[in-house]
């Protein structure tokens, strides 16, 4: 019995690595990765390197203007975001949800909004509103939505009853149970994940711009149009800068919270 | 008897899984009475206490509380009867990352609007006067520290304060000293009691140990399998009704747990 076991599942271990071969093979073909390609990689990294070094930053003002503005577009699109996905939170949590059905619904929809790309959503807000900030800041919104709505909800919904058990038997309604009972004692969670979300916002806000939604990516764009690596260079070090810094920054206050979480949960 | 204070008829709880948590519960309790219940764990004591203030739905029968029908009400009605009981539970229920005081507040929730209080924007008079019943209970001096900074006596006299903040007519004392070391214990048994004279408020508590109730209560009922098997004064509660109570399987259970 178990020898068969054994032979079947070698049999289907041979057929599926000869399919993951044959895959191989065919994308190698279709996709024309042609090794005299591969041999001309040196010589055209060589020449990239030459043309990037040294990096400039042809137009500081712009530049600086630019990389503020994905800083705001990641800063109002977390804020929106934040606050949507609290309200609807507090729907999708089964143990708050005014019917579970409202629950499913709010989570299926969270669900959608999350496997959709933030990259997506931006050209899709660029059709509705035309190009700027403004679908930027909509797209990181909605997909933070998606994620938002569900970690918060899981956060809800993990939250002992005996803290809603307690404000309900005084007499406090439905809102005061969430305000006063609910929100202190998640609070902190919120904010680690608020935060993370935010860090995940403004790597996404500083490429938006490839797509015209705002921000430093359109620079990018730009010099890469004008075939300028050096000033290429010079736009990505300053994005690494301010992804560099927004993790430290974000790290120093998740510190904050999760020391309060563990103070509270002492 | 003819100012029942609150009654409880044929009073039945089945959970969703079959359990009969409460057969029949039919008692009456009069104003300013200190009632203990006893019995073994899972005799029905929670889930009792849990069906008059409603945070359980009785599956049938009647809570009449001060000669009004309380078993169906709904809604902002509901929430008016809640603030005439104050509740104390095991375990505390504080809401551990608030202040002290704020917890005592929360015992105001039920009189305010509803988004003033969901904001917390309590009144200067309730600010006072909580801070005056945490004198009364000997916390005054913690009113501003976070809730889970207190020992565990000290948060269920904040328990105790947040239910004397709502006014009450009747407190309602879910198992207060299980999770208290035994001096704490005596100490917040003696403030029910001292409130619940001082106060002229009924208090029934739900108790583990036969002999703190016999020595606060000035009546014990003895609950057994969702069934009243003992109603009567503390010095009619003789070891053989306590062994009643606590059959001999109840008893080893209690002593193994």
């Amino acid at each position: 019995m178990s020898k068969m076991n054994k032979q079947n599942n070698n049999l289907s271990r041979g057929i599926l690595w000869s399919l993951a071969f044959i895959f191989f093979v065919i994308s190698l073909l279709q996709l024309d990765i042609a090794p005299e390609k591969l041999a001309n990689i040196f010589s055209r990294t060589q020449r990239l390197l030459d043309n990037m070094f040294p990096p400039v930053i042809d137009d500081p003002i712009n530049i600086a203007g630019a990389a503020i503005e994905s800083l705001q577009i990641a800063v109002m699109g977390t804020l929106w975001g934040i606050i949507f996905s609290i309200l609807l939170a507090f729907f999708a949590a089964k143990n708050m949800t005014p019917h579970i059905s409202i629950s499913y619904l709010v989570k299926a929809l969270a669900a959608f909004v999350r496997a959709v790309p933030a990259l997506i959503w931006a050209l899709l807000f660029i059709i509705a509103v035309g190009l700027g900030p403004t679908p930027g800041i909509l797209a990181l919104a909605v997909n933070s939505v998606g994620m938002l709505v569900k970690v918060y909800a899981e956060t809800i919904e993990e939250i002992d009853q005996r803290v809603i058990d307690a404000i309900r038997a005084t007499g406090g309604s439905p809102i005061q149970v969430v305000m006063q009972g609910v929100l202190p004692t998640i609070s902190s969670i919120f904010i680690s994940w608020s935060v993370f979300r935010f860090d995940i916002n403004l790597r996404y806000a500083t490429v938006l711009g490839v797509v015209g939604a705002g921000g430093i990516g359109w620079e990018l764009i730009r010099a890469s149009r004008m075939i300028a690596y050096n000033e290429m260079l010079g736009v990505t070090i300053v994005m690494f800068i301010m992804v560099l810094g927004a993790e430290y920054f974000t790290r120093f206050l998740k510190q904050r919270a999760d020391l309060a979480t563990i103070r509270a949960t002492k | 008897m003819t100012d029942i204070f609150l009654e409880t008829r044929n009073l039945k709880k089945v959970y969703p899984d079959g359990t009969e948590a409460l057969k029949n519960i039919t008692l009456t309790f009069n104003k300013g009475e200190l009632v203990s219940i006893i019995g073994p764990s899972g005799a029905g004591k929670s889930t009792f206490l849990r069906s008059i203030n409603r945070l359980n739905q009785p599956s049938s029968g009647e809570v009449i509380f001060q000669n009004e029908q309380i078993t169906n009400v709904k809604g902002k009605k509901l929430l008016l009867v809640r603030r005439q009981i104050g509740m104390i539970f095991q375990d505390f229920n504080l809401i551990k990352r608030s202040t002290t005081v704020r917890n005592v507040l929360h015992g105001r929730l039920g009189y305010m609007s509803s988004l003033k209080g969901a904001f917390g924007r309590f009144s200067e008079e309730d600010v006072k006067e909580a801070l005056a019943i945490l004198r009364r209970v000997g916390l005054e001096d913690h009113a501003f520290k976070r809730a889970d900074e207190l020992s565990g006596g000290q948060q269920q006299r904040v328990g105790i304060a947040r239910a004397i903040a709502q006014k009450p007519a009747l407190i309602l004392a879910d198992e207060p000293i299980a999770s208290l070391d035994p001096s704490s214990s005596s100490n917040v048994m003696n403030y029910l009691k001292t409130i619940s004279e001082e106060d002229g408020i009924t208090t029934i508590v739900n108790l583990h140990q036969v002999d703190v109730a016999k020595r606060f209560a000035s009546r014990i009922i003895g609950i057994k399998a969702g069934e009243v098997v003992f109603d009567g004064k503390p010095n009619e509660l003789t070891e053989q009704r306590i062994n009643e109570i606590y059959d001999q399987r109840g008893l080893v259970n209690e002593l193994t747990s």
